[in-house]
């Protein structure tokens, strides 16, 4: 019963879901639209579990005094102090939720997000040693696609940015594409074993 | 088990209550088949026989033969090596809610890793970005311990939210890696511009990193900085590959044979095109 009610359910769901596609129906439509708000009113109850495990993994931190306790600290009066600055605040623009939101969380996204350019150099650099015939390969494509990406080079160079341009469009995309083709499919498989209940890894697995 | 039932029980009454008929402006809005969408319910149609083909051979017990996948191999030796350090085990389900089957597969994986981990009596770390998915990430887990015969060593400290926030969730993964240094880590699922940020870090700590996303765009920093990387289609067939369930490895045929119809159709299609000069061929596939 514990697994037979979520497979059912799942198997209705996702043949409703899947021959819905091919009906225009307003009927029909509107059935699809109502489930997706659905899913927004689950998620919803999810987030209150999430929340709920947020605050116990860090508040048993903080109470143990456990290794680096005092960045879970931080986390719970960030989320106390957000939350009390929301509540009693708002969130419209100039409301101090607002302020603390574009004045500290934006800035430190944009940190997060500026460490990439260092990661991609480093990253490049143990991508692009020619220690093989395909590395080097890769090495003189890279080198071309970078120097093409030079105002001034595609100006008194164009068989260059026409040379990189052809990597993009033929090369390389015909390899997305190959690469693509299989995740459709496997995207295909997978709904499909998970609607007809073949695979259950998403329930722990098991018959 | 009570936070399934919730979710679940929430469903059939919002269903019932939830019934608001309106007409549309659309043309087809009485019309119960689009013709349009012929071409891609033959196309589903075909994909649905070819599966259940598939899986009526693999029950008849004829041997299906699997090529070996670099990635999926060194599982067992990654967890194993964890083992042997002492340290745990980090498993990320990728930065999409459990709506994305690029999900459902990193959970279908994160299943065969949990069997693993609790064989091996390991602490596996699964931090989430997206409230479903830590629900469903949870029951998986205490499900894959229950199965091997190890409930006791389950801990539901160890799978938890972090944050809904990308970089947000992209710094508190990094910090979990640099202070529980685990010596191994999965990045599986779908992913985008932090990609690159958490697999470095990874680097950094000295652990084996296994990959596996269907993002293109990311995949190039994936094989960079970690140790495995599984590509697009490897990354469903992870979880019929660890299983070696001959029902689930049975239906990675049937993707076999749309490769072969789909490169067949390419084939048709350009000669078509050479020899007809005309985009009759092309538009059998057009779905307006």
């Amino acid at each position: 019963m514990k697994r037979r009610i979520p497979l059912t359910i799942c198997l209705f769901c996702g043949l409703f879901f899947t021959i819905q596609f091919f009906i225009p129906h307003h009927q029909v439509r509107q059935v699809y639209a109502d489930g997706l708000r659905w899913l927004i009113v689950v998620a919803t109850f999810a987030i209150v579990m999430a929340l709920g495990s947020l605050i116990t993994h860090h508040g048993r931190k903080v109470r143990r005094r456990d290794k680096d306790w005092s960045y879970s600290l931080v986390t719970l009066l960030a989320l106390l102090g957000m939350s009390i600055a929301g509540f009693a605040t708002g969130t419209r623009p100039g409301t101090l939720f607002n302020k603390l939101f574009l004045n500290v969380q934006v800035p430190m996204q944009s940190t997060m997000f500026g460490i990439l350019a260092f990661y991609i150099a480093s990253a490049s650099y143990r991508a692009f040693r020619a220690r093989s015939k395909e590395a080097t390969l890769l090495l003189l494509s890279a080198f071309l696609l970078m120097l093409s990406a030079v105002s001034f080079i595609g100006y008194y160079f164009p068989r260059i940015t026409a040379i990189s341009e052809w990597l993009l469009m033929v090369p390389n995309m015909a390899s997305q594409r190959g690469i693509l083709f299989g995740v459709f499919l496997g995207t295909l498989a997978t709904s499909i074993k998970i609607i007809l209940g073949i695979e259950r890894g998403w329930m722990g697995g098991g018959r | 088990m009570p936070k399934r039932i919730l979710l679940f029980l929430f469903i059939i009454p919002t269903f019932l209550t939830t019934f608001t008929w309106a007409d549309g402006e659309n043309p087809l809005a009485h019309a119960w088949f689009n013709p349009v969408l012929t071409n891609v319910l033959v196309g589903a149609i075909v994909l649905f026989a070819l599966v259940g083909l598939s899986v009526w051979l693999a029950r008849s017990g004829k041997p299906i033969f699997i090529r070996r996948i670099a990635g999926l191999s060194a599982v067992e030796e990654a967890v194993g090596r964890a083992t042997e350090m002492g340290r745990p085990v980090l498993f990320l389900p990728g930065m999409n809610d459990i709506s994305d089957i690029a999900t459902i597969s990193a959970v279908n994986i994160l299943a065969q890793v949990a069997r693993k981990t609790a064989e091996y009596d390991i602490p596996l770390l699964v931090p989430n970005r997206w409230a479903v998915t830590y629900t469903v990430t949870q029951e998986v887990v205490k499900q894959a311990y229950a199965e091997v015969g190890r409930p006791d060593a389950y801990n539901p400290g160890n799978i938890y939210y972090v944050t809904e926030d990308q970089m947000g969730y992209a710094a508190g993964v990094d910090g979990i890696m640099l202070r529980e240094k685990p010596a191994t880590i999965f990045f599986m699922g779908y992913y985008y511009a932090e990609a690159l940020i958490l697999a470095e870090t990874g680097n950094i700590t000295g652990a084996i990193q296994i990959a596996g996303t269907d993002s293109v765009t990311q995949l190039p920093f994936f094989v960079t900085a970690c140790d495995y990387t599984l590509m697009g289609e490897e990354l469903y067939a992870a979880s019929a590959y660890l299983s070696r369930e001959p029902v689930l490895v049975g239906t990675l045929k049937a993707q076999d044979w749309c490769k072969v119809i789909i490169t067949f159709l390419l084939l048709a299609g350009t000669a078509w095109a050479l020899v007809f000069r005309n985009d009759w061929f092309l538009n059998l596939f057009n779905i307006g």
